[in-house]
């Protein structure tokens, strides 16, 4: 892949003259939703988040090719939270058009995406585009890029990538990957699908359950709960080769495995001595040393960004709290005290906040910790909340629940206010977890 | 694989002047996978494409012509074991919610089935321990695990040999009964024995 920038770093806008624009309401975020975008579900609620105006103009020949980029781009950036897609009326413009900077300026929008589809002589399909700062009347960025069929979804998701680093200095997650679990009729199956839950392909099939994927640090291996063997063991596999390795195959229950951010190691959760116990082993299985000794529950381990710490949930004083620990030994210190059952901890990539679930009153809620502040705040509505996982931005949570009587996925903003229901053909989805920046 | 190019920018000419200073390649992911399926009875089959697997060889080399958005696909569903025959309400113990207490109505399970592994040391059982379907996945599975284990406890304590016993926990993966009532909470919160 060859990757070239257009444009000088003086050009590039910083967050705060964009931050600065004028916050445009609610009712114009659902306009800009036309009803053939009917799949992406995006739902606002709430109100007063500071978002930039971007127009994403269909792209010339766009019809002729399998999938709707300008769409896909506009869902993508709707998503974020940050960027606010504006419906650029009948505008006809592609990557080779010079705009009327004025016209896009009374919309008003602060940044206008137009670009072509084209299908070469292999078969291959070229897609070209341009961003533009409409309020400086330059060129922010132009690719063009050249992509097999199946990978055109991949293609929209990163010029979304790239118009998002551009306008916001950050970089995007829209063309990482996810996965997840489905359930239907007896059969289970492990999911990859795109960011936006779209291009899903199943990476495991079986008619036992599947449980805990977790993504190496690479983005190449998936280690994951199967009890296709009667009982529940811990495998890694390649996500592009479909190979298998079995890690963990002890006298009881493996569950719940954690990569190191290195990748070189594998936290996981072994009954082989009674009990539920953490454990450190190498990514192949190999060099087991014990991390907890302890009569209580110890599992749901997650190893923080920087390697130190390991988070978990353990019952060992009463009900589950979420609890952290040296990884090279010492006392383990709570993190949880708001409630009497706090589980499934997920740290984002920062390091700054702590995800995790909490049962109030009956009902399951994604909580967010501030881990500086130690602050704690609900950010959803719903009430089965399970397995939250950070984009690997840390701007954004995946999460399953149920919504019409459905186990569904859903993305949220870290205030809760912009939510999305993601697409997925599955009748039952969970246990979702956000890959690396890797792909 | 796929191939970004710059575009050459309309307009300005000083943005022109500069882009040919920033080439800079990265060397992505290099994707394309294999297709795999698990088949019986073999426990791991590798049905590769080897058209898209040399792709995956090649890092690189062949980059635009192969997908990185392919995923291989494994599947258990007729290699994997049959779901196992229900052991009975004579093999299995129910629990109080959040308990993994054996309760003094399960002690006729509790016996009878020690008598026969006690009787026979050839005989080999998995305790499987299971949960309503309230709460996380891998905190049930560790409820579930603590349910088998008392189980265990019980048994060897009347003469099982602990090497006859599994202990193991499904969590809340497999009810026995489906609905989001107490009834079938009560019907879920169980261990059952099952021959090895």
């Amino acid at each position: 892949m060859k990757l070239s920038r257009l444009i000088p770093p003086s050009a590039r806008r910083s967050a705060g003259r964009w931050l600065a624009a004028p916050c445009v309401g609610v009712a114009l975020v659902l306009a800009a939703v036309p009803a053939t975008q009917a799949q992406f579900r995006v739902e606002i609620t709430g109100v007063g988040a500071t978002q930039i105006p971007v127009s994403i103009v269909r792209f010339r020949d766009e019809d002729k090719a399998p999938q709707p980029l300008s769409q896909i781009v506009r869902a993508d950036l709707e998503r974020s939270g940050v960027l606010l897609p504006v419906d650029p009326g009948s505008a006809m413009l592609d990557e080779g058009s010079q705009p009327n900077f004025a016209d896009w300026r009374a919309k008003p929008v602060d940044g206008l995406v137009a670009g072509s589809v084209t299908r070469l002589a292999d078969g291959r399909f070229d897609v070209r585009y341009r961003l533009w700062d409409v309020v400086k009347g330059q060129q922010l960025s132009g690719q063009s890029i050249a992509v097999t069929q199946p990978d055109l979804r991949l293609a929209a998701h990163r010029i979304a990538d790239d118009v998002y680093q551009r306008l916001t200095g950050e970089k995007g997650v829209f063309s990482t990957r996810i996965a997840y679990v489905s359930k239907s009729a007896g059969q289970y199956a492990l999911w990859i699908a795109d960011a936006d839950g779209q291009g899903a392909q199943d990476a495991l099939k079986s008619p036992q359950p599947i449980i805990s994927p977790a993504w190496s640090p690479d983005g190449r291996e998936l280690a994951y709960v199967s009890f296709e063997d009667r009982k529940a063991k811990i495998y890694v596999q390649d996500v592009f080769s479909g190979k298998r390795r079995l890690v963990a195959n002890f006298r009881g229950t493996n569950s719940a495995p954690n990569w190191s951010p290195d990748g070189s190691q594998l936290v996981a959760t072994l009954s082989k001595d009674g009990g539920s116990q953490l454990f450190v082993m190498d990514r192949n299985g190999d060099n087991l040393r014990k991390l907890t000794s302890s009569s209580s529950i110890d599992t749901e381990a997650q190893w923080s960004a920087d390697g130190k710490t390991i988070y978990f949930v353990s019952d060992r004083g009463g009900g589950p709290q979420v609890y952290r620990l040296p990884v090279s030994g010492g006392a383990p210190e709570r993190v949880t005290f708001q409630g009497s059952y706090n589980i499934s901890p997920a740290l984002s990539p920062d390091g700054r906040y702590l995800a995790y679930v909490s049962r109030v009153s009956g009902n399951f809620k994604l909580m967010l910790m501030d881990l500086s502040a130690g602050t704690v705040q609900s950010i959803t509505d719903t009430s089965d909340d399970e397995s939250p996982s950070f984009a690997p931005n840390s701007r954004l949570i995946i999460y399953s629940t149920r919504a019409g009587g459905r186990d569904v996925l859903m993305t949220t903003t870290l205030d809760g206010k912009i939510k999305a229901r993601l697409a997925a053909p599955q009748s039952d989805v969970r246990e979702p977890v956000w890959g690396p920046f890797a792909r | 694989m796929i191939k970004n190019q710059s575009l050459r920018p309309v307009q300005p000419a000083a943005v022109r002047a500069l882009a040919g200073l920033s080439l800079c390649a990265a060397a992505l992911l290099a994707g394309c996978a294999s297709g795999t399926r698990l088949e019986p009875p073999a426990p791991v089959e590798d049905r590769n494409n080897p058209a898209l697997n040399s792709g995956a060889n090649a890092a690189g080399t062949d980059a635009g012509r192969t997908s990185q958005s392919q995923v291989a696909g494994v599947d258990l569903t007729n290699g994997g074991r049959n779901a196992l025959n229900d052991g009975g309400a004579g093999r299995t113990v129910y629990f109080d919610y959040d308990s993994y207490a054996v309760k003094d109505e399960y002690r006729p399970v509790i016996e009878s089935n020690a008598k026969r592994l006690a009787g026979d040391r050839n005989r080999k059982v998995l305790v499987e321990g299971h949960t309503d379907a309230r709460g996380g996945s891998e905190y049930n599975l560790a409820l579930g695990q603590r349910r088998a284990d008392a189980v265990v406890r019980a048994l060897t304590l009347l003469g099982v040999q602990d090497g006859q016993l599994e202990a193991v926990s499904f969590g809340k993966e497999r009810p026995a009964a489906q609905g989001d009532d107490e009834a079938s909470f009560a019907k879920n919160r169980r261990v059952e024995l099952k021959d090895r």
